[in-house]
């Protein structure tokens, strides 16, 4: 069996390749798609965990239950969120983050 | 224990006028002037009336008792053992020296308030004026029948504000809302003295009570403390002599009082010539123990009296305005009082308190009075001849005059007499001749005394006419205004006779009455006999000089009246100095007010104000914004920017949480 440490490790290292992209992308779409790109790497180290579970305890599945959850209101989100960036897109002509800054003063 | 109604609750005396000035003060602007002055005549008239049996109910209580009456009604401070048992209560009492202010005050002022319904009654603010001068009384009446320095501080600082608001009565007029606030900032300064000294007495006594105080004072068995001996009682004294210099209008600090004549007439009368200036002479004699544990204190009283009513009466031969003239004279028989008291003839010196609130207040009333028939002419170069137009006025302010000037058998000769022989007589122990000093110049006074009140009276009443005719109309005063002269020119008459007897080898009743509180004046190395004689002869010498003084005013002002030009002009140093009152005020002005309004404009307030308060509070506030300016840029409106924020706060939260796991890889790693 894989070691558990081998899951999380990859799970840390999607994760921070979604914080990078969050971080330094500029294209909307790109950085949407970093935010869940890191939303399974926190997937990726929840059924990990609830994997490595003893057997003896029985195998434990609120891990893998979250993971649904996590999905689902992903998938929701990505319909919003998407939803928002094709009018942001639609009233710029534009889909650089860098000019969507009307929050400022 | 007899009955005694009034004296068991001796508060309503003070509380009458306080009610009237309560009620006009808040009603007042609604109601016509009759409602108005029946408010406030009845409260000093009730206030005269239950101070009338109240002295009649102590006399009998002393009758049985041979002690002051004093009754405590409820505690205002106490401060506990933990403090010292510092007690001040509002505590009143009655003994000879509260019979005589008291009467004087309620029924001086009483006369005053009747005089007032005629002279203000067609003054703007009638129910103004009637609420200060029942305010007035209030706080005088706590003054003179208080038990203890702390209320009597209470009383004085009210009467203070009493004056301050009655001088500056007609505030629309800059110098009489000037010479308010000069009034008030100069008894300041004495006031702080009168402070320090009450301070001063309660650390050494533990006690501010005047019984209490002079009990301890005899049983503490501490010595008299002679010439140059700084001790508590010099220090004390001199201190609270400071306060009485302020409030009574002495050398240095009486400069307040002659502006003082900006106010109403009657306040002048009431406030600033019977009443209010001699509150000092009054604190000075309730405070004579003190006094006589200091020969230095006792000596500087003297002489600062001597000098002052010296210093006040050259000043007053020269003054043109007629109320002017009596301000100063005012400032000249106050000092007469202290050199009374300082050659400890206390009694002599409320004697001449006494005496001189009846004729003072009747100079100045019937001032008023040719004010009033002038249209409002103060000048008395103006005047001239009035005599047979306004008769009662004429004689009631002729009796006035004589009284003052020292001629027998009026009330001011017995009690200039008494304060004369007291300062001929004060070396006796001593062996010195200091008190011959003060003598001669209480006698010169005393000429230029009789000098200058005849001048005025000549210069008012007779000679020509030097007014138009076409524009004054000359009329006598309504009698609500000349009863109150006829009663004081009768007290002005009378008021001396207690003491007669003295002349002709009988009791000086008046001593006689105060002798429980001063204690008898000590027979001064001279035979009863001799000591008679020598009063016949000062008396003698008194009356020559008076008389000097009332024939070179008539020489003067009526036989030659262009002489007193020629005199200025050939006097022209002398002249100018005296018309400008010795550069007093414009001594003080470059001295004091000049370096301190300085200090005020440049330091306290470009510097001190504008640079540091201001500069502190604005310093704050563009800190605010300078560091408000910087840290708005972290707020940028860019989602990533704050992403990058989240990112690095998580960082640091894990930093922090794992640090003791974190912390041996790092030396790994640095290794």
């Amino acid at each position: 069996m894989v070691p558990t440490q081998y899951y999380l490790i990859l799970s840390a290292i999607l994760f921070g390749l979604g914080v990078v992209a969050f971080v330094f992308r500029r294209n909307i779409i790109t950085i949407f798609m970093s935010i869940e790109l890191m939303l399974n790497a926190v997937n990726l180290s929840f059924v990990a965990f609830s994997q490595a579970m003893p057997a003896t305890k029985g195998h434990n599945l609120d891990g893998q239950i979250f993971v649904l959850f996590v999905i689902v209101v992903a998938a929701a989100e990505a319909a919003v969120g998407l939803g928002i960036i094709i009018l942001t897109a639609r009233n710029r002509q534009s889909l650089n983050v860098e000019r969507v800054d009307l929050l400022k003063l | 224990m007899p009955n005694q109604p009034i004296l068991e609750h001796l508060w309503i005396i003070p509380l009458l006028p306080l009610l009237g000035a309560t009620i006009n003060g808040l009603f007042g602007a609604r109601w016509p002037n009759k409602i108005v002055n029946t408010v406030a005549l009845s409260a000093t008239g009730l206030s005269f009336l239950s101070a009338l049996e109240a002295v009649r109910e102590f006399l009998a209580y002393y009758e049985q008792m041979h002690q002051a009456f004093r009754k405590e009604f409820f505690d205002w401070i106490f401060t506990g053992a933990a403090a010292g048992n510092f007690r001040v209560g509002f505590d009143l009492q009655m003994d000879q020296l509260t019979v005589v202010m008291v009467l004087v005050v309620t029924g001086v002022g009483f006369l005053i308030h009747i005089y007032s319904t005629g002279y203000m009654a067609h003054e703007g603010g009638y129910y103004r004026f009637f609420s200060y001068l029942n305010l007035f009384m209030f706080f005088m009446l706590i003054l003179v029948l208080a038990a203890n320095y702390v209320l009597l501080f209470v009383g004085w600082e009210g009467v203070g504000l009493a004056s301050y608001l009655l001088i500056g009565f007609y505030f629309l007029k800059k110098s009489a809302s000037d010479a308010g606030k000069k009034a008030f900032i100069v008894n300041r300064i004495g006031d702080f003295g009168f402070m320090l000294g009450m301070f001063l007495l309660f650390r050494k006594f533990n006690t501010l009570d005047f019984s209490q105080l002079f009990a301890a004072v005899e049983k503490s068995g501490l010595p008299a403390e002679g010439w140059g001996v700084f001790g508590i009682f010099t220090v004390a004294s001199l201190l609270l002599f400071m306060g009485a210099t302020g409030k009574s209008a002495q050398l240095p600090l009486y400069v307040w009082l002659p502006d003082a004549m900006e106010g109403p007439t009657p306040v002048s009368a009431l406030i600033h010539a019977a009443t209010m200036v001699t509150a000092g002479v009054y604190v000075v004699a309730r405070s004579h123990i003190l006094f006589q544990h200091s020969e230095t204190a006792l000596v500087v009283v003297a002489v600062v009296g001597c000098a002052t009513a010296l210093f006040a009466a050259t000043i007053g031969l020269v003054q043109t305005d007629i109320k002017r003239v009596l301000a100063y004279s005012t400032v000249s028989q106050l000092g007469y009082m202290f050199l009374a008291c300082g050659v400890d003839a206390f009694g002599a010196g409320i004697f001449h308190l006494m005496t001189h609130a009846f004729f003072k207040a009747l100079l100045f009333l019937a001032a008023g009075s040719v004010i009033h028939a002038m249209g409002g002419e103060q000048d008395m170069r103006h005047m001239g001849g009035l005599s047979s137009k306004i008769k009662v006025t004429y004689w009631t302010m002729l009796i006035a005059t004589i009284a003052i000037a020292g001629f027998p058998p009026l009330a001011g000769f017995f009690s200039k007499d008494a304060i004369l022989f007291g300062a001929f007589t004060v070396d006796g122990e001593s062996g010195g001749n200091g008190g011959h000093i003060l003598y001669a110049i209480g006698l010169l006074t005393a000429l230029l005394t009789s000098f200058y009140m005849f001048r005025l009276v000549f210069l008012t009443f007779h000679g020509k006419q030097r007014y138009d005719e076409h524009h004054v109309h000359v009329h006598e005063s309504p009698w609500s205004m000349l009863g109150p002269l006829v009663v004081l020119a009768v007290l002005s008459v009378v008021g001396g006779w207690v003491a007669a007897p003295a002349l002709w080898g009988g009791k000086d009743h008046f001593t006689l009455f105060l002798s429980p509180i001063f204690a008898a004046h000590e027979a001064t190395g001279l035979s009863e006999a001799a000591a008679h004689s020598l009063e016949l002869i000062l008396a003698g010498v008194a009356i020559a000089a008076a008389t000097l003084g009332l024939l070179t005013a008539f020489w003067l002002y009526l036989r030659q009246p262009g002489k007193p030009a020629q005199f200025a002009k050939s006097l022209q140093p002398v002249y100018k100095t005296l018309l400008n009152k010795y550069y007093v005020d414009e001594l003080y002005a470059a001295t004091v007010v000049r370096p301190l309004v300085w200090i005020s404009d440049h330091v306290l307030w470009k510097i001190v104000d504008v640079e540091a308060i201001d500069g502190t509070v604005n310093g704050i506030a563009q800190g605010a914004t300078a560091v408000g300016d910087r840290v708005r840029r972290t707020q940028s409106g860019n989602a990533r920017s704050y992403a990058t924020w989240v990112v690095v706060g998580a960082l640091v939260v894990i930093v922090i949480l794992f640090w003791p796991t974190l912390r041996p890889m790092i030396g790994m790693v640095t290794k």
